[in-house]
């Protein structure tokens, strides 16, 4: 039984439909990335699969069990959590508390505010400052960690590279291994086709609204993931 | 290596210093009646009422983000649990502060229903709403006065002048000081982080585990049962009560006024605004309606230069707290972590 597994998952923003039945598979302890260019879909879809936009019960298995439009706060208790973009950090909290709001669902699990300073250590020098106060790389840090201290069997992540640096970047996803290393599996959405090959077991990629290629980076050529990227 | 366990600590020394004088101050208080003239423990009793509903609306709109202008609503139902409690059925007067806070708590199932499906300014407009509905319906229940009102004397004869007077105090002074500390308390547990980040970012906060609408009902239902405990107080010690005074926009003005000056999101903020705001009304008080345009303006100001209230800008340079709800981390060594 995979640990996550959709079925014609669909999206909808009023009359624009954004996803045209997505049917993908994350499996226990894998790091699982989907690539697409702007408006393929991406962030609807993890939207959807944190809860934050309708689904079908059934279209959404976790674990074994439909949790497709559950209230976003239900589906961080059953574990799976996610890093919104745009990191969205509580501007009247500390680098701490912002972190503590993420063990608000008191799962038992690997990550504590220990574990993640060992992960973070600039978080561990910045846990006074204002969660604002940082850099946009340490933000992200921070939106990571407090996600993982949900104790998440699956963390999604929504295009964290995005407008970083390219050495921050490099920074971010050298966390990556340290997450997985828990037990803890991930899915990350990602604009940069590059990164995205480097972390991820297996690939996505989405095309308006539909996934266009699946597959093992290895196995896939540059020509594949080009026309199924640009549709060309 | 062995790391020692870390600790969280929230207390400051200032903290320390300020429950040594909160506890003189509440013990001068509960010794009042003994020393006090009468004037001023009616002063007293007003201060610590007017403390109380500034806390509950803090609670709300600072906190909970819920802009109110509608309390005044909880305000005049908790009194006229006097009319139906106290004169129809005969309850001890006392005895029916609490009670009115379950009254006014069940009434805003019903009216948290309606507003929770509004936001910002359509949830304001329609707090207010729900209020004059509420007083229009008092208004027009001829069996608790009518518009006309009536007088709650008979609730309280029996009891002689002293114990009235004493125990009223000493039940303003529990809500009073209990607002403050069941706020103080709520915001030092794992509740009162969610609901800063609520205040914060609702989706973010949604998406991390916390349930918002759970988070928002409660504060709403404890700022109702607050402010209609505190509405039963107001009119024992005012015995009459008719349906334009208690529910009166004058309520959640007050509030509003003493937590703006005070400091909005603050525990220490409706202290200090509730403290300038009676010795505002005790200097103007023989201007007439000049008072009210001084206190407008004060308020104005305040919006405009200083958002952060008066507390806002004494705990900024000073770095000073004597309700610590941040949470301060003891024992986790930078080195250690590293290693």
């Amino acid at each position: 039984m995979s640990l996550l597994e959709t079925h014609k998952v669909t999206a909808f923003y009023g009359d624009f439909q954004a996803l045209y039945g997505i049917d993908m598979k994350v499996e226990e302890g894998e790091t699982v990335a989907i690539i697409g260019s702007n408006g393929a879909g991406k962030s609807s879809f993890l939207r959807t699969l944190a809860g934050l936009q309708a689904a079908a019960r059934d279209s959404i298995r976790f674990g074994g069990e439909a949790i497709g439009g559950l209230p976003a706060h239900r589906i961080v208790g059953r574990g799976l959590a996610m890093v919104p973009e745009g990191r969205r950090l509580f501007p009247s909290l500390s680098v701490e508390e912002n972190l503590l709001v993420g063990s608000y669902s008191r799962r038992a699990g690997p990550w504590n505010l220990q574990r993640l300073y060992a992960l973070f250590p600039i978080l561990g020098e910045r846990r006074h400052n204002p969660g604002t106060a940082l850099s946009g790389g340490q933000q992200q840090m921070v939106a990571i960690g407090r996600a993982l201290m949900s104790n998440p069997r699956l963390l999604l992540c929504d295009e964290i590279s995005l407008g970083l640096a390219p050495v921050v970047i490099k920074d971010i996803y050298a966390a990556l291994p340290g997450i997985k290393a828990e037990g803890t599996s991930v899915l990350v959405v990602e604009q940069d086709v590059g990164q995205a090959m480097k972390v991820a077991d297996r690939l996505y990629c989405f095309q308006e609204g539909r996934v266009s290629l699946a597959g093992r980076p290895a196995e896939l050529t540059r020509e594949q993931i080009s026309s199924a990227y640009f549709g060309v | 290596m062995t790391i020692s366990a870390p600790t969280v600590e929230r207390s400051t020394r200032a903290s320390l210093a300020g429950s040594v004088v909160g506890l003189a101050v509440l013990a001068a208080i509960i010794a009042a009646p003994w020393w006090a003239e009468r004037a001023s423990q009616r002063l007293l009793i007003e201060f610590l009422y007017t403390l109380a509903l500034a806390q509950m609306w803090n609670l709300l709109a600072g906190y909970g983000g819920l802009l109110s202008v509608g309390q005044q609503g909880f305000v005049g139902l908790g009194g006229y649990c006097l009319v139906v409690l106290g004169l129809q059925m005969g309850l001890n007067p006392f005895l029916i502060v609490p009670l009115a806070g379950v009254v006014t708590a069940i009434v805003a199932v019903p009216t948290g229903a309606l507003l929770f499906r509004l936001r910002g300014a359509y949830f304001a407009v329609s707090t207010w709403v729900v209020a004059e509905v509420l007083r229009l319906l008092v208004a027009n229940t001829a069996s608790v006065g009518g518009g006309s009102g009536t007088s709650i004397t008979q609730t309280v004869r029996g009891i002689p002048a002293w114990w009235r007077e004493s125990t009223t105090l000493w039940i303003a002074l529990a809500l009073g000081a209990g607002a403050t500390l069941a706020v103080y308390f709520l915001l030092r547990s794992r509740h009162g982080l969610a609901l800063t980040a609520v205040r914060d970012s609702e989706a973010a906060a949604e998406s991390l585990g916390v349930s918002v609408d759970r988070v928002k009902w409660y504060v709403y239902l404890a700022s109702a049962a607050g402010c209609g405990m505190a509405g039963a107080l107001i009119f024992i010690t005012k015995l009459r009560i008719a349906p334009e005074a208690a529910f009166s926009l004058d309520w959640t003005a007050t509030m509003f006024f003493i937590v703006i000056i005070g400091g909005i999101g603050t525990i220490e903020g409706p202290i200090v605004g509730a403290l300038i705001y009676f010795v505002l009304r005790e200097l103007l008080s023989d201007y007439g309606s000049g008072y009210m345009i001084v206190l407008g303006g004060v308020a104005v100001v305040f919006m405009l230069w200083i958002p952060r209230g008066v507390w806002g800008l004494i705990s900024s340079r000073l770095d000073l707290h004597f309700f610590p709800v941040q949470r301060r981390v003891r024992n986790l060594d930078d080195k250690e972590m590293r290693s």
